[in-house]
């Protein structure tokens, strides 16, 4: 059972204190700490005068740059002293190059038991008759999944740069209107003819990566080619029917997720010793080499988004 | 000096190269020049490696006739190396043009001995 405190001797307690401090109603310092109301800033405008002139002169002096004699001196000193660098560099490298094993012998230590390895099982263990593909997209597929996540880093880097606001993005498209080259006959009749080849050439690639020369991020260079020829013709209307900034996060989020789970997978099976569900199919047909196929599709979106992406930003800020 | 300096001719080429583009790093002041030769480094690198893979009269790791002896194909890594320079040399020339366009809309100049006397006369 609590007893009732009178309103004074509630006062004396130390949670009154307390709760009255904390709520701000009493400054503990306020009678207790000497102080003096805060006098205004006047400037002194003489004393700033006087700086200003004597920092421009000593400005003034240092980065006049035509009549500056030790300035003049210290360009051709560092010129100088640059190209004699470089051809000291040259030199070296010469020597050492004079050093290394003759060209295009096998006993050069580059040809060591990988390559040897790559050679011999890569067809069998990847089931593409591409080595390098076979390489870079199993054997090394860690790799090629840190290149493409480093080009998605780089456009949205070069998004946070290059970005727009409200204001600036109309005057920005009112710009590119103005500037660049619209309803061009010739470059509009010349880009329908050759978008779609170039595209088609593109897929082409992508699809036959594992068949012979080519890959994901060759198609996916290609298409990203076409796409930016398609825009000039075009202009921005056209493309951004079907290609906008939600168009690009879609297509990079479901293509690199997809390449994180698909290797996911097959390292998971390899590590540990089971059975894959991917069939490796007949070496040579177009289904083939298990995930090498779809890693390139997935490899090549991105590269293509990731082409026109920069494309776009440079010439508008944003697409 | 050894022997082989007239063997290696690719290498030697792509150190030269090398050597190029590294001269416009350090003498040109405009910073668009300073990125083309920063790509002319790139490209002696990718000669470089494609030189290291190269063994005389033999052809691209791309299976023929079922023919999986090492006797038959270059060597493959290099040519897998190269892809990732290519990669990362294509995202590093973005990201230092767009610092590029940046600077430019700031100081209405692409010099950079203009930029760091602008910037030392604003006291910075």
């Amino acid at each position: 059972m609590s007893r009732k405190k009178t309103a004074e001797e509630y006062q004396k307690t130390f949670a009154f204190r307390f709760f009255r401090w904390l709520s701000g109603e009493k400054d503990p310092y306020i009678g207790k700490v000497e102080m003096q109301p805060q006098k205004e800033y006047q400037p002194d405008q003489e004393a700033a005068l006087r700086h200003e002139k004597e920092h421009d002169a000593i400005m003034d002096k240092v980065y006049d740059t035509e009549h500056n004699k030790w300035l003049y001196r210290f360009h051709r000193l560092y010129q100088a002293t640059s190209i004699l660098f470089c051809l000291f560099l040259i030199a070296l490298l010469l020597v050492t190059i004079s050093y290394l094993p003759p060209n295009g012998t096998v006993t050069r230590p580059v040809n060591n038991e990988v390559a040897e390895r790559y050679i011999e099982k890569g067809l069998e263990e990847t089931g593409a008759v591409n080595i390098v593909a076979g390489m870079i997209l199993d054997y090394r597929a860690f790799d090629t999944l840190g290149e493409s996540h480093v080009l998605f880093v780089a456009t949205i880097t070069v998004l946070i740069l290059l970005r727009l606001n409200k204001t600036e993005k109309d005057e920005a498209e009112v710009s590119d209107r103005r500037f660049e080259p619209k309803n061009d006959a010739i470059l509009q009749l010349v880009a329908t003819f050759l978008v779609p080849v170039i595209i088609i050439f593109g897929i082409y690639i992508i699809l036959n990566g594992h068949l012979g020369p080519g890959g994901g991020f060759s198609g996916g260079a290609v298409i990203g080619a076409g796409l930016v020829l398609y825009l000039n013709a075009f202009g921005f209307k056209k493309t951004e029917r079907f290609f906008t900034e939600k168009t690009y996060k879609w297509v990079c989020f479901f293509s690199l997720s997809f390449y994180c789970l698909a290797k996911s997978y097959s390292f998971y099976t390899g590590a540990n010793k089971l059975h894959s569900v991917i069939p490796k199919g007949t070496p040579g047909a177009i289904l083939s080499s298990g995930l090498i196929l779809p890693l390139n599709i997935a490899v090549g979106l991105v590269v293509a988004c990731t082409i026109y992406a920069f494309y776009a930003m440079f010439r508008k800020g944003g697409f | 000096m050894g022997q082989n300096l007239f063997a290696n001719y690719g290498e030697a080429v792509s150190a030269i190269l090398f050597c190029i583009g590294f001269t416009n790093l350090l003498l040109q002041t405009n910073l668009i020049k300073k990125i083309i030769g920063l790509n002319i480094m790139d490209s002696a690198i990718y000669l470089f490696l494609a030189e290291k893979g190269y063994i005389a009269g033999r052809v691209a790791p791309i299976v023929v006739d079922n023919v999986t002896s090492t006797k038959a194909y270059i060597n493959p890594i290099p040519s897998g190396l190269v892809l990732t320079g290519i990669v990362v040399s294509v995202s590093v020339t973005a990201l230092m043009l767009s610092l590029t366009i940046r600077l430019y809309t700031r100081y209405h100049t692409l010099d950079l001995d203009e930029i760091s006397t602008q910037l030392k006369r604003e006291g910075k």
